[in-house]
């Protein structure tokens, strides 16, 4: 059997950047102080603990004071949306967010809807992208948050951020973003392109897992999720995870600064990918959007086969991709993000996400175009779907 | 997640194809929900001489699908309503929870195509 592992599932995670590792290491065994002490073993930590937090607050055109760590992007979410709901709901209870959200997203907003208040879902068009008129026609003077996700997992689409901000802020309702993946992978300034919260998290760009951060922009009134201690400037209970908070603050500074190469080298593998998978495998789509996409999302749909099926036989070559068929959700639901976007639950079971990262080389995407057709074919001649598209009856 | 023996009817799976002429199809599942299993049955004086199937579906679908062939190959119409879903699991060592239904629907495919050729006999 081959050997060769190739990983195109960094949507999903990346591994930690060994320089990021090197850094959070120390702070393991030799500043183990919690930052909350008085004594120096405290002291010396807090100070890295900051120098992190001003990382962060680079990264993202924000002040250090609006950068509250988090275990992830799930709690950053739920804080966010949650936070704001309960602190101003006496001046509205309605929610705009969208059908394609994550699901810490959508399953807050459920909840919130259990508890009283309005959610509106707003639609996409075929390319998962939000209409700024279906937006602004959603306000109402019940309005209170806006909660747009800045670049899809699934589907790789960018949203227009910067539009949607200003129209919030013109009608005085908070914007907040989910940007797990558009976190160096995008030029974000969350004071030009008036975004009032934004969740991330650091597995998603060379980072360790369970740490995360929400930016509250100053001045907005929050109440807390996590209560307890007086960590977070009273924000956010809980001793820091501290080697968690130094890796994210490294691996943010290095991703930021290495964004234009790596970006520009995950494009050129994607759209040799795309365009290559297009042309030699038929009956296959790209779902998402084909210009504003991020640099290392493909997504397909390959008529006829199952994502899971082709997954499996694709792990069989070493090759980690993801999809979102219902046998890979874990429902009996295909991907709400694929349906979203009009494909029929028979097209969208044949979902394959294949996300690229920093080790990926052009000789991956080789091997997985040498690869992919043939495991299609294969599946393929096995679909009794299939066999009526040849016979013509279909 | 799956056992070998599922791994290895995913990817090596049995009598996968058409039968030219079946004597009896079975097709059941939709896809919608993202399963589809037809069968062909080949029967000759009430012995399943031949049994080719074709799958849509994840691989405990194609396994289940593949093992079910297996179990009613050679075997008389009566014997063969006799496979059950469970039978399949055991024969694969075992399936995941959530994939049980795959069982079920190789079962019912099996059925399917032998109630259709029993429909053909009455015809004849």
């Amino acid at each position: 059997m081959d050997k060769r592992r190739v990983y195109m599932d960094h949507a999903a995670t990346t591994y930690t950047n060994k320089e990021v590792l090197a850094e959070m290491l120390p702070f393991f065994t030799d500043y183990f102080g919690n930052p909350s002490s008085v004594h120096q073993f405290g002291r010396e930590v807090k100070k890295s603990v900051d120098v992190a937090r001003e990382q962060v607050a680079n990264a993202l055109g924000a002040l250090p004071e609006e950068i509250y760590f988090t275990a992830g992007g799930s709690e950053a979410d739920n804080w966010a949306i949650k936070g704001i709901a309960n602190s101003y709901k006496n001046k509205g209870n309605h929610i705009i967010t969208t059908k394609i959200e994550h699901h810490a997203v959508l399953h807050t907003c459920e909840q919130l809807e259990k508890e009283g208040f309005e959610v509106t879902y707003l639609p996409v068009d075929e390319f998962g992208m939000v209409s700024l008129a279906d937006v602004s026609t959603a306000i109402t003077d019940k309005t209170i948050l806006i909660s747009i996700k800045y670049a899809n997992n699934e589907i790789g689409t960018i949203q227009p951020i910067s539009e949607i901000g200003k129209i919030a802020k013109g009608k005085g309702i908070y914007f907040h973003t989910y940007a797990v993946q558009a976190v160096c992978n995008l030029n974000i300034n969350v004071h030009e392109q008036n975004i009032d919260l934004l969740s991330l998290s650091a597995h998603k760009f060379y980072g360790p897992k369970g740490i995360g951060a929400l930016y509250i922009r100053k001045g907005i009134k929050i109440s807390n999720l996590i209560h307890g201690g007086a960590q977070e400037r009273r924000r956010r209970a809980g001793t820091e995870n501290v080697p968690g908070i130094i890796g994210l603050g490294k691996a943010i500074s290095i991703a930021t600064m290495n964004m234009e190469s790596h970006n520009d080298k995950l494009i050129k593998m994607r759209n040799k990918l795309i365009n290559t998978i297009l042309e030699k495998i038929p009956y296959t789509r790209l779902n998402g959007h084909p210009i504003k996409r991020l640099p290392g999302n493909t997504s397909f749909c390959f008529e006829f086969i199952e994502g899971e099926s082709l997954l499996l036989s694709l792990d069989m070559k070493g090759i980690a991709g993801s999809s979102g068929s219902a046998c890979t959700s874990g429902s009996l639901e295909p991907s709400h993000v694929l349906l979203a976007i009009g494909l029929t639950h028979e097209i969208a079971h044949g979902s394959l996400r294949l996300s690229l990262g920093e080790i990926n080389n052009e000789e991956d995407i080789d091997y997985v175009l040498e690869v992919l057709p043939e495991i299609v074919d294969r599946l393929r001649s096995m679909s009794p779907l299939y066999e009526k598209v040849k016979g013509g009856k279909q | 997640m799956y056992s070998e023996k599922v791994m290895d009817h995913f990817s090596n799976p049995r009598n996968v194809g058409e039968i030219e002429n079946a004597d009896g199809i079975g097709e059941v599942g939709n896809a919608h929900c993202g399963d589809i299993m037809k069968i062909y049955l080949k029967v000759e004086n009430d012995i399943i001489e031949d049994v080719k199937f074709k799958t849509f579906g994840c691989g405990a679908a194609v396994a289940t699908s593949s093992m079910a062939t297996e179990l009613v190959k050679g075997k008389s119409i009566d014997e063969a309503l006799e496979v059950t879903n469970k039978a399949v699991v055991e024969a694969l060592d075992g399936l995941p929870p959530a994939k049980l239904h795959c069982s079920v629907l190789a079962e019912e495919a099996i059925k399917a195509a032998i109630e259709d050729y029993k429909k053909n006999q009455k015809n004849k």
